[in-house]
């Protein structure tokens, strides 16, 4: 065996060990910090994986978008409302994560008769390498042209979903209670703070 | 062995081709052909990772001395000649710092913090050319890995501010990783204006395609605005100022380095140096014609009567090309210094409002105008 592929076997080893085990660590740990960061370890060696199908151009752009905006942003969710607070518990919690256990087994077994029964085709077709991109770039912009732009209207209307959810002031009542809208967060006239408001009274010196 | 690389190799350009010298010097040896790659593959590496420490040296020795320059002081000048060592002795010193880990702090992502910052950015040398073949990797997507990889930074940010267990850590990291996210936007957007040109994202090609006119074939010509995004990106990126938000020490300390100190501390500090130098680096490939002088060297041997293809001939271009890749890159870090120690600091809203209103749509017109041009005059922007 040449040492290229003695590596190429070792990386792939590796590179699924750390995927499997990241993946359990994911769902099972308590620390939600931890499995957030461990999400972002996964998504790093299914980018390595990709590379090693010499997929160069979408383990790149796996990294960017999965860890560096995805993951990033959980992240950022997570830690800017990173409150201590005990859970309460949940009734019947043994019955439920023995439920959603079977289930988990029951979708591996499908897929692992899937992965077994399937005729693959080997070895596949040969690897495209440096033209990857280019054979990307045509396919999105012909065949595969409205699913694209599809994928993009969906992130549109996301964006603007949560704009119009952040920005209560543009509606009088609350989008989401019906209520009138809380005034307290809505965005103020910006005030400098240094500039008297009146004749004798600087702001900041009288503010309690 | 992956794939990804050595696209160079095979189409033979001109120039300097060190590995294949060594491989057939190896291979002359004696040595399997697998065994001479496997003795090739540290080298490059390992170069590349002593100058860039040795380049962090030097940034440091000029930021220093261009510190005092500009306040009126005379700076280091014991540790050697001109204080030259002053770098080397402030390494030194950070070595044998107790490494602390603070109580109550999370031990393991406390120590991960500052890897996964230091990691990518030493990574993204890989596609860094200092020649047509004086680079570790001619990798396809180049350009892009780079992006990609720099995007993993914010991770070990808030993995260092969160498990510090300190608000102004905390604090630090997240403006880190709102900074980072902002900034990557328009820095891609710049850097796709100039693939756009180019037709590929491979750095080599890149720079082969601003050489022909000598200075006046750089893009900084044809991309004077994707110039400018694309500093004040890399400046943002890189945490510098007027840009320092997540360590701005009046508000936060240090940021997300508050507890940090010894080698850890010292992997922040060498990450940030490192991101500097590279980031020049990329600037001047993109943007200044990377190795290319400028006068092209072509015309001069033209002009002297000797072939371009003599051995003696091939050492010199590829030192000028390294020289001028250099010179070109610490131009560049001059003047970041330079914004350094003479810009104050924008608040945290001028930031997020430069990235997001001004720096964002002017870069998508910046690209929409490329494509325009590139429609409209083939000639002049790559067709």
């Amino acid at each position: 065996m040449s040492i290229a592929s003695t590596t190429q076997q070792i990386c792939f080893l590796v590179l699924s060990a750390t995927t499997v085990i990241g993946s359990l660590g994911v769902v099972l740990l308590p620390n939600i910090v931890y499995s957030a960061f461990l999400l972002g370890g996964v998504f790093l060696s299914v980018a390595g994986l990709y590379l090693l199908l010499n997929a160069s151009f979408v383990a790149a752009a796996q990294i960017l978008v999965y860890v560096g905006a995805v993951n990033v942003l959980i992240l950022f969710a997570i830690m800017l409302v990173n409150k201590k607070e005990t859970l309460a518990a949940i009734p019947g919690l043994l019955v439920r994560r023995l439920l959603s256990g079977a289930v988990c087994a029951g979708l591996f077994a499908l897929l692992l008769r899937v992965a077994f029964t399937t005729p693959w085709a080997l070895p596949g077709p040969t690897p495209v390498g440096e033209e990857a991109t280019i054979r990307i770039g045509e396919h999105l912009f012909t065949d595969y042209l409205l699913p694209f732009e599809l994928a993009s209207v969906l992130l549109l209307m996301a964006m603007i979903g949560a704009i119009v959810l952040a920005r209560r002031d543009v509606f009088s009542t609350d989008v989401i209670t019906g209520e009138p809208a809380d005034q307290g967060l809505i965005e103020k006239d910006r005030t400098p703070l240094l500039i008297e408001t009146s004749a004798n009274a600087p702001t900041l010196l009288t503010k309690p | 062995m992956l794939s990804t690389g050595l696209l160079g190799a095979a189409i033979a350009p001109p120039g300097l081709d060190l590995q294949s010298s060594f491989l057939d010097l190896a291979e002359g040896m004696g040595l399997t052909p697998g065994a001479a790659r496997l003795l090739w593959l540290p080298l490059p590496m390992v170069l590349v990772l002593v100058g860039a420490v040795v380049g962090v040296l030097v940034s440091v020795w000029l930021e220093r001395k261009i510190s005092a320059a500009v306040q009126q002081r005379i700076g280091p000048e014991y540790a050697g000649a001109l204080g030259v060592l002053q770098p080397l002795a402030d390494g030194l010193k950070l070595v044998f710092k107790e490494d602390i880990i603070p109580a109550r702090a999370d031990a393991l992502l406390f120590s991960l913090g500052p890897v996964l910052v230091v990691v990518p950015v030493i990574l993204s040398w890989l596609v860094v050319p200092f020649g047509q073949n004086l680079l570790i990797s001619n990798v396809g997507v180049g350009i892009f890995l780079w992006i990609a990889l720099s995007s993993i930074q914010p991770i070990g940010l808030l993995m260092s501010g969160y498990s510090s267990n300190n608000k102004y850590s905390l604090l630090g990291g997240l403006r880190a990783a709102a900074q980072s996210i902002s900034y990557e936007i328009p820095l891609a957007l710049a850097v796709l204006a100039v693939v756009m040109m180019s037709n590929s994202l491979s750095t080599v090609d890149i720079v082969a395609q601003q050489t022909g006119a000598g200075i006046f074939s750089w893009n900084i010509w044809r991309q004077p605005v994707g110039f400018v995004i694309f500093w004040i990106c890399a400046l943002a990126e890189c945490e510098r100022l007027p840009f320092d938000l997540p360590e701005a020490e009046e508000e936060l300390v240090a940021g997300y380095q508050t507890e940090y100190s010894g080698m850890k501390f010292a992997l922040f500090y060498l990450g940030s140096y490192i991101n500097l130098v590279l980031s020049a680096l990329l600037v001047s490939v993109l943007y200044l014609g990377g190795w290319s002088f400028p006068v092209p060297v072509e015309w001069i041997t033209g002009w002297l009567g000797v072939s371009p293809d003599a051995p003696l001939v091939q050492v010199i271009t590829g030192s000028i090309g390294i020289v001028s890749t250099i010179l070109k890159a610490y131009l560049l870090v001059f003047f970041a210094i330079l914004l350094r120690w003479t810009t104050p600091r924008v608040r945290i809203d001028q930031l997020l409002d430069l990235g997001w209103k001004f720096l964002l749509p002017i870069a998508l017109v910046n690209l929409l105008v490329t494509a325009g041009l590139k429609l409209a005059f083939p000639v002049a922007f790559g067709g």
